[in-house]
């Protein structure tokens, strides 16, 4: 990467969450998938990050190799995770435990399908604060649990509820009550509302912004929606078979994409102001099992030249904070 | 040729060309076809009950079928060989009080008890996949009056009602009506269990694309679920010969099998008639227990094996 | 005319027999009529428990309703005879939400295409059937040799929902029942699908009831609009008119919930409720099911259902905020329906 040894200490230092070439392969009979292929950003305090693309893209397995909970035939193959200057790739297991929930934690996908039916609410956070070694009376874990549900906009009788009791905002607001309960640095959020209804979706996120800007967390929003993407974070990244397209400011890739795949996703999104033509994007995204060299989009890119053929573009900072993976940006290169 | 409008291309899809399809030769799907051997062998390996199964009943099979060429199986009748003699060169397995050739009874006995087990078995799962398609997939009454049927009949001590219609047929039975009178109650467990799988594969979308297809029911049972439903009905059978095998030995063992022929539970009973046990000829009720074993462990195994491919969320593969 | 199909007063409740507690309405007196001449395109939008789908199952007659009648050239669908419901099938169709669910797992996805090739009689033989399918597969953009011969696990989900376009095509109905067609299916795809649809209206005539939650789609792709809440219409119209300048609060509140792809522009939360609206959620009552959150609720809300009041030529809306206004039945929202237009196709030189 084209970057100074000394700019890359101080942006390291001043993030929260520093990732550097993350690989996650999965190891298949046939050879492997590489589901995430040398992934980097950054994120600072309070700050929020989209991570958008099309199923396969690898997002929710960047979410999972954050947190650490690849399974196999899944594989973290390399890179480094860097939050307070450590490593989480390189921790034992039962220090890295210590830090899920605690130090970074996440709101998976259909989470609040994963709560314990026969659990109360109030248990359920109980359960999460005592795995972490929270020692407290009863009476201050009820005070304690109280107030996590305040937080996210939930009456204190909640508590003694079950999850089919509550309505699927209700309940997604639980698992990020628990997300949030041993106040962690950063907060992953898979697809949180994918399952709500557009108006629920709102108010899901408006509790995931107070929680945030309460705990001045660093939150990474993982998702397909644009739209939602637009509205909701600060920072987006645009993933496409396992590497990141584009990175930049969320306002600067509406208004400007320089990722040719970009550009096509955002003018397929339609408007609600007036009606227009339908523009997709033909082809599909390439096997990950077998993939071919040069840049992942090219076969179906409408500005590919020859060197996208065999040449994979890397991620470059072509202008401040504007970080983009496509050879028509090459200093040195002679784009088409 | 009809002129057909390129849908979802041409004049609407901005800044392409009307061209059929766009040029796409590496962006698709791992476009390898299945290989079908090379899965099947790399399955086996990682799913290791269902090969070891199969092997362990093989192996009883082979030991009759080969058994039956070496031995002289008449040696399985009494007043064969002398009597209560320990294993030795010209008698492997040793013999019994009423001098028959122990060897000669596993080898002829085996198949006899397998057999019993298949046809109760088939019939069990025959007739109990007919009832549970026809009462799941068309409800009302019928399915009332099956599942009413089942339920009750699930309730009904088995081994009672064997030894009371055993003890009716009493004089002679043949090792077939040995068969159909445990497939009486055969038929009971895998109707509930497979209905239970046809009623929550009628609410699946592709059952309801079928009918806007205007597949009729019996072409949808037929066609539509019953492939489906392949492996969960081979573990079913698989369950349901052990079960029989089980309730056959059971009711031998209490003397109420066919007397005259060498299966193995009438074995295990003139093991207790006889008082093997105390007299100290191990030999006898050895062989007997050692051949059960395989053959429900072998079962059991294959079971497993089968259960792992009908329910894909206890695979362990990707 | 008769309509083609039309629900007439259908309601359909669920529960609420000898052994539920528990009585759900899922859809309360909802009429409409669908006409195959000239084709339309209509949407039906709503959240989760607006009915929707109820709607959409029973317009195909996979389920029958409570009360009311849904009637396929005039006869009620459970009382169609064999031959009826065969020119039934012919003529009304079907794309579900789940690309994955429509798929027999046992068989290759060439079976979704010619079981109808063979029930509907579409083709002579066997290699007519194979090039009919194959034509059809290229006609939404997908290469036969690279679609057919694999299983539904083989196949993005993209390419799985459009061989279902392809199946519809195949069998030319006169109406598709669309239910969520793309809401499964990835951004980038999404327009190429809704592509193909458009286009099955416009050079095939087929008419299309596109029932979604995404009100995005089903404004571009739509003429008309019907808004469900809780299985009462809260507001039809013509779409540009109960998009751009919604007048039922809960329109108002879907449309301002979308999340538009422009940081710049705002995004609305829910206005807090009125306090008439706080009566009415603290206490059942038989009026208007918005009632407990709409920032506009009124007594009279807590009192009675509004019926449909017609706010110009070509919108409607069930609120009391227009009391005053022509009451229009239930079962006439065809009236404030615009007519379709039929726009020539250009169809490409092949």
């Amino acid at each position: 990467m084209a970057i100074q040894a000394s700019d890359e200490r101080t942006r390291v230092r001043s993030a929260v969450l520093a990732v550097r070439d993350l690989r996650v392969y999965y190891h298949t009979p046939r050879g492997a998938v590489r589901a995430v292929d040398g992934v980097t950003f950054d994120i600072k305090a309070g700050e929020r990050l989209g991570l958008v693309g099309e199923s396969g893209s690898g997002k929710t397995t960047i979410a999972l190799a954050l947190m650490r909970l690849i399974r196999p035939p899944g594989r973290i193959e390399g890179g480094e995770v860097l939050v307070d200057g450590t490593d989480l790739l390189r921790l034992a297991e039962e220090q890295m435990r210590q830090r899920r929930l605690a130090v970074i934690a996440m709101v998976a996908q259909g989470a609040m399908n994963s709560l314990n039916p026969v659990i109360r609410v109030r248990d359920q956070i109980a359960d999460a604060l005592k795995d972490h070694g929270v020692r407290l009376s009863k009476a201050e874990l009820g005070s304690r649990i109280a107030d996590l549900l305040q937080h996210v906009g939930l009456g204190p009788h909640v508590a003694d509820m079950f999850p089919h009791e509550l309505s699927g905002g209700m309940k997604q607001r639980v698992c990020i009550a628990i997300a949030i309960s041993m106040q962690p640095k950063v907060i992953i959020a898979d697809e949180p509302t994918s399952a709500l209804d557009v108006v629920v979706q709102r108010q899901v996120m408006e509790t995931l912004r107070n929680v945030q800007l309460e705990l001045g967390a660093a939150v990474i929003l993982v998702g397909h929606d644009m739209g939602l993407m637009a509205q909701a974070v600060d920072r987006l990244g645009v993933m496409y078979a396992g590497t990141l397209a584009e990175l930049c400011e969320v306002r600067a890739i509406f208004e400007e994409p320089l990722h040719p795949y970009s550009q096509l996703l955002i003018a397929s999104l339609p408007s609600l102001d007036k009606k227009g033509v339908f523009q997709g994007i033909p082809g599909l995204p390439p096997s990950l099992l077998n993939k071919p060299k040069g840049c992942p989009f090219r076969p179906r890119c409408p500005k590919a030249f020859d060197k996208c053929v065999d040449v994979e573009p890397l991620l470059t900072e072509v202008k401040p904070g504007r970080w983009v993976s496509c050879h028509l940006y090459d200093v040195d290169g002679v784009p088409a | 040729m009809s002129v057909t409008p390129q849908l979802g291309g041409g004049p609407l899809l901005a800044g392409e060309s009307p061209v059929v399809v766009p040029e796409l030769p590496e962006a698709s799907r791992d476009a390898v076809k299945p290989d079908r051997v090379g899965a099947v062998i790399r399955y086996l390996k990682r799913n290791p009950s269902l090969p070891i199964g199969i092997a362990m009943l093989m192996s009883l099979l082979l030991f009759s079928v080969i058994g039956s060429f070496l031995v002289d199986t008449q040696r399985a009748r009494p007043l064969s060989v002398m009597a209560i003699q320990p294993p030795s060169w010209e008698l492997p397995f040793g013999s019994d009080r009423q001098g028959r050739d122990l060897l000669a009874v596993m080898i002829a006995g085996t198949p006899l008890t397998i057999r019993i087990g298949v046809i109760a078995g088939l019939i069990g799962v025959g007739l109990g996949t007919v009832l549970a398609f026809v009462s799941a997939f068309y409800g009302g009454l019928l399915d009332t009056i099956v599942r009413g049927l089942v339920d009750i009949g699930l309730t009904v001590p088995g081994l009672l009602v064997l030894i009371i219609l055993a003890v009716t047929i009493r004089e002679g039975i043949t090792v077939n009506q040995m068969a159909l009178v445990v497939a009486c109650l055969a038929w009971l467990y895998p109707t509930r269990v497979i209905r239970a799988q046809v009623l929550s594969m009628r609410e699946r979308t592709w059952v309801q694309v079928a009918k806007l297809s205007g597949m009729t029911g019996p072409e949808i049972i037929l066609k539509e679920m019953l492939p489906n439903l392949f492996p969960y009905l081979a573990a079913a059978l698989v369950n349901s010969i052990s079960g029989a095998v089980l309730a056959s030995v059971g009711l031998e063992a209490l003397g109420l099998g066919p007397i005259e022929s060498p299966t193995l539970g009438m074995t295990v009973y003139w093991v207790q008639f006889n008082a093997a046990l105390i007299n100290g000829w191990w030999w006898w009720w050895t062989a007997p227990i050692v051949v059960l074993f395989i053959l429900f462990v072998g079962l059991f195994m294959v079971s497993l094996g089968l259960d792992e491919i009908a329910n894909p969320r206890l695979r362990k593969t990707v | 005319m008769t309509a083609l199909l039309e629900a007439k007063n259908v309601g359909k409740t669920f529960g609420g027999g000898l052994f539920d507690k528990v009585r759900t309405v899922a859809l309360r007196d909802f009429s409409l009529g669908i006409e195959s001449e000239p084709p339309s395109i209509l949407a039906v939008v709503g959240e989760s428990g607006s009915g929707k789908t109820t709607l959409a199952r029973l317009l195909l007659g996979l389920v029958g309703p409570t009360t009311g009648q849904v009637l396929y050239r005039g006869t009620d669908l459970r009382s169609l005879s064999g031959t009826q419901r065969k020119q039934f099938l012919r003529d009304v169709q079907v794309i579900f939400q789940d690309p994955y669910e429509v798929y027999n797992p046992f068989y290759y996805v060439d079976h979704v295409l010619e079981t109808p090739v063979q029930k509907f009689g579409l083709a002579a033989s066997r290699a007519e059937a194979r090039e009919k399918i194959e034509e059809t597969l290229r006609a939404v953009g997908l290469r036969p040799d690279e679609t057919l011969g694999r299983y539904p696990h083989q196949l993005s989900g993209g390419q799985r929902q459009r061989i279902m376009v392809a199946r519809a095509l195949l069998i030319r109905p006169r109406i598709i029942i669309a239910d969520e067609p793309v809401s499964m299916v990835d951004a980038s795809l999404r327009a190429t699908i809704l592509g193909s649809l458009r286009e099955l209206n416009q050079a095939f005539g087929i008419s299309l009831i596109y029932i979604t939650h995404d009100l995005t789609t089903a404004y571009q792709i739509s003429e008309n609009i019907v808004v469900l809440y809780r299985g009462s219409v809260a507001e039809v119209g013509d779409v540009e008119k109960v998009v751009g300048d919604p007048k039922h609060p809960y329109t108002r509140l879907l449309v301002g919930s979308v999340p538009l792809p422009d940081p710049d522009k705002a995004w609305h939360g829910e206005p807090p409720p009125s306090e008439e609206a706080r009566k009415a959620a603290a206490v059942p009552h038989d009026g208007c099911a918005f009632a407990a959150r709409c920032p506009d609720a009124m007594q009279i809300c807590r009192e009675e259902r509004p019926p449909l009041y017609q706010l110009d030529e070509h919108r409607a809306a069930a609120c009391y905020l227009y009391l005053g206004q022509p009451e229009i039945g239930a079962d006439e929202i065809g009236k404030v329906m615009v007519p379709p237009t039929r726009e020539p196709v250009s169809l490409p030189v092949s």
